[in-house]
């Protein structure tokens, strides 16, 4: 009752008094006194082709090129396996082996990486065994490698399922007083998930040391960018979230890593996370089962493979005198030497184990899994005695 | 029982530092239900952790947690309120052991406070085991005594795999002179009353509906036996069909819905392992086919001593034919 007989009182006023209350902000709202600018830079950081490039590390600029034409040469492996039937299906990184080697690249041993369906040259810029590496497209078993060994976690195919995983691993690590960044990999359409905008709350709120790294390639399958956010850039989504958005050119292998070490060095100090968008293109389909042709024009890939990766790299170690025809022709024996390993030990058909259906659902196997072990054991004893 | 719950958790997380207790709520106020009372004072919020209100976020969260050696135990506010989880049970916590062939177990509890009886409104009163049952991967639990509440509890936070632990809501406030006991692996079904005449094969909040009906039965000359599940997966056919071999019928008795619900695969299995020794259909009782009613109305709905009654007197009707 009292407050409703101020409320009229103060309407009844007399225009142009002063009124006796005056509006002061909720009290429980306090303003944000953080000074790391949340806003991502409005154009995506470039390294090769300004002056800034002096900078780089000679060395490593050689390791990243040499890896990106393993990469490419092993993107273009993996897709003739689809077509001989050895594979079943290979999502293609043509165009983004930039983003995928750089950020592997930017971890210490000791720091994880959860990967997306798309991101095997990512594991196995990691160090995984390529084939390894495969076994999940390749359907012989999901997960082709034990992830402690590499901490690399399951190649994940359900979109952006991955990255609460990485918060969680990464707070972990903090609790357990482990000095371990977690980099958390995604696509563009990825970040429509719930899960995306969940993993990236939890990481904000819990300080965790975790990087996000969006690879905006334009497309999810067929639905371009533009239906996907109203967002002016994925890197923007930070904001609201309380972390930095940091935007990169995912082409530029240099500043892709030079970001992507950044942000893992915030991490590492007790910084929290980072959102980096970093903006590339898939230059073959979504898939080898997938026709581009529908969805997007030819003009447009083109002027995508003038920004190459390789090429904008191989340009800059040219010009700086850091490669030549020697050079090239070592990376590129390298790379096929990985790809005929590959393509070999792909050909060898796997060896599987009917038994291990029931193997590891369970650390000890209920009663009905032992009945139903039971009933395919017999099934294949009779097969092996027909 | 919900004492022996948190009894069960303070004595887990003393015993093991890599236990940790999450969800919305859980810290300073002790969970809705004062599940958690306590917890966060004893052992810090780095232990008992109040996370933002963002269920697939606390799951996943959990997985992570998990992969690098701890052992969350994760609370969901109300049954219907873990749906949005869904993705991370069914696409991970379910299956990570198997892709990763063992190398990476998920022991995580997932506390579920479910069923209805408590007059709570729309979403709070969902009874959804039949989905986690239907989920391999999982385990499936739920006790029905403040013993078992603490012993079941305790054995699931020792399970190096996910259970999936529903706490009858309506049972929250049960009480009983208890100690905590030995733990006693999950898995086993028990027979709470012993009877001849037929087998009420139950769990969670209808066990004690269940006892109720076999008193009441013994005034008609049905002696019942009573078996409560305790465990939904893994499944105790042993117990459950030395029982139905002894008195020759059977009823299920459960909350969740009939259609597609936990009995019709307790009946289906109970009929291929005992058909000869049936003399009558395995029935069931369970609530309607409909989604949760209003609480004004929820006594129509949640499977009482008559209905239970009436199924048995059907039992013996088939048998007398
Ligand atoms: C939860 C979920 N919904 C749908 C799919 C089917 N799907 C597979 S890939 C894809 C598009 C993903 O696009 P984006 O996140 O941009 O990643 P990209 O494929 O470009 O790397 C879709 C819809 C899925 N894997 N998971």
């Amino acid at each position: 009752m009292d407050s409703l007989q101020q409320r009229s009182s103060t309407v009844q006023e007399p225009p142009g008094a002063v009124p006796a209350h005056r509006p002061t902000p909720p009290p429980a709202w306090q303003p944000r006194t953080d000074p790391t600018p949340l806003l991502p830079d409005t154009e995506p950081l470039r390294v090769l082709g300004t002056d800034a490039v002096a900078d780089a590390d000679p060395a490593l600029l050689l390791r990243l090129y040499a890896e990106l034409i393993r990469g490419r040469r092993y993107n273009t492996q993996a897709t003739a396996l689809t077509k001989q039937g050895r594979l079943a299906v290979y999502p293609s990184t043509h165009g983004q082996e930039a983003c995928e080697i750089a950020a592997a690249l930017a971890l210490e041993e000791r720091d994880w990486l959860f990967p997306s369906y798309r991101d095997t040259l990512a594991a196995v810029a990691r160090g995984l065994d390529p084939v390894q590496a495969l076994t999940l497209l390749r359907g012989d078993w999901h997960t082709g490698y034990d992830p402690h060994e590499h901490r690399i976690a399951p190649l994940s195919t359900p979109l952006a399922t991955q990255l609460p995983h990485a918060v969680g691993l990464a707070h972990a690590a903090r609790l357990k007083g482990d000095d371990v960044v977690a980099l958390a990999m995604v696509g563009d359409g990825g970040t429509s998930e719930g899960d995306f905008h969940e993993a990236l709350n939890f990481a904000a709120v819990w300080q965790a040391p975790v990087v996000f790294l969006v690879q905006n390639n334009g497309f999810a399958i067929s639905v371009p960018l533009a239906k996907q956010t109203a967002a002016p850039s994925l890197a923007h989504k930070a904001v609201g979230y309380g972390m930095p958005g940091r935007l990169v050119d995912g082409n530029d292998a240099i500043a892709v890593h030079q970001v992507l070490t950044e942000a893992v060095a915030r991490a590492r100090r007790g910084g929290g996370p980072t959102l980096v968008e970093a903006i590339t293109y898939r230059i073959d389909a979504h898939t080898n089962a997938d026709d581009a042709t529908r969805y997007r024009a030819a003009g447009e890939v083109e002027t995508w493979r003038a920004h190459d990766p390789i090429l904008i790299l191989e340009r800059e170690l040219t010009e700086r005198g850091l490669l030549d025809e020697d050079g090239r022709r070592a990376a590129a024996e390298a790379a096929e030497t990985m790809a005929a390993e590959l393509r070999e030990r792909m050909n060898a058909e796997p060896v599987l184990n009917p038994m291990d259906l029931f193997s590891h659902v369970y650390a000890e196997q209920t009663s009905q899994l032992r009945e139903q072990a039971a009933q395919l054991r017999a099934e294949l004893e009779a097969e092996g005695e027909a | 029982m919900a004492q022996a719950l948190q009894r069960a958790m303070r004595d887990a997380m003393a015993e093991d530092p890599t236990v940790h207790v999450m969800g919305e709520d859980v810290g300073t106020l002790g969970g809705v239900f004062r599940v958690t009372d306590g917890l966060a004072k004893e052992f810090g919020e780095d232990r008992c952790t109040d996370t933002p209100l963002a269920e697939a976020g606390i799951l996943g969260a959990a997985v992570g947690m998990a992969m690098y050696g701890l052992r969350p135990v994760v609370e969901m506010q109300f049954d219907a309120f873990a749906y949005p989880a869904f993705e991370q049970l069914l696409s991970h916590v379910a299956k990570m052991r198997n892709r990763t062939r063992g190398a990476m177990p998920m022991p995580i509890v997932i506390r579920v406070p479910y069923g209805g009886g408590i007059g709570g409104v729309e979403h709070h009163s969902d009874s959804s085991e039949a989905y986690y049952m239907a989920t391999p991967g999982l385990h499936v639990v739920t006790p029905a005594t403040v013993e078992d509440a603490y012993g079941l509890l305790r054995a699931a936070i020792a399970s190096d795999d996910p259970v999936v632990f529903l706490e009858p809501k309506r049972l929250y406030w049960s009480k009983s002179d208890w100690s905590p006991a030995a733990v006693e692996p999950i898995g086993k079904a028990v027979v709470r009353r012993r009877g001849t005449g037929a087998t009420l094969i139950t769990y969670g909040p209808s066990v004690p509906v269940c006892l109720e009906a076999a008193e009441a039965a013994q005034a008609e000359g049905w002696d019942l036996e009573v078996v409560d599940l305790r465990s939904l997966v893994p499944f105790d056919d042993e117990t459950v069909c030395a029982s139905v071999r002894r008195t020759g019928r059977a009823v299920v008795v459960h909350e969740s819905t009939g259609f597609g619900g936990p009995g019709a695969e307790i009946a289906a299995r109970v009929t291929e392992r005992c058909f000869h020794h049936l003399e009558a259909p395995v029935l069931r009782v369970a609530g309607f086919d409909i989604p949760y009613p209003p609480p004004m109305l929820e006594r129509h709905h949640l499977p009482g001593v008559d209905r239970v009654l009436d199924a048995v007197a059907r039992l013996q009707w088939e048998a007398g034919s």
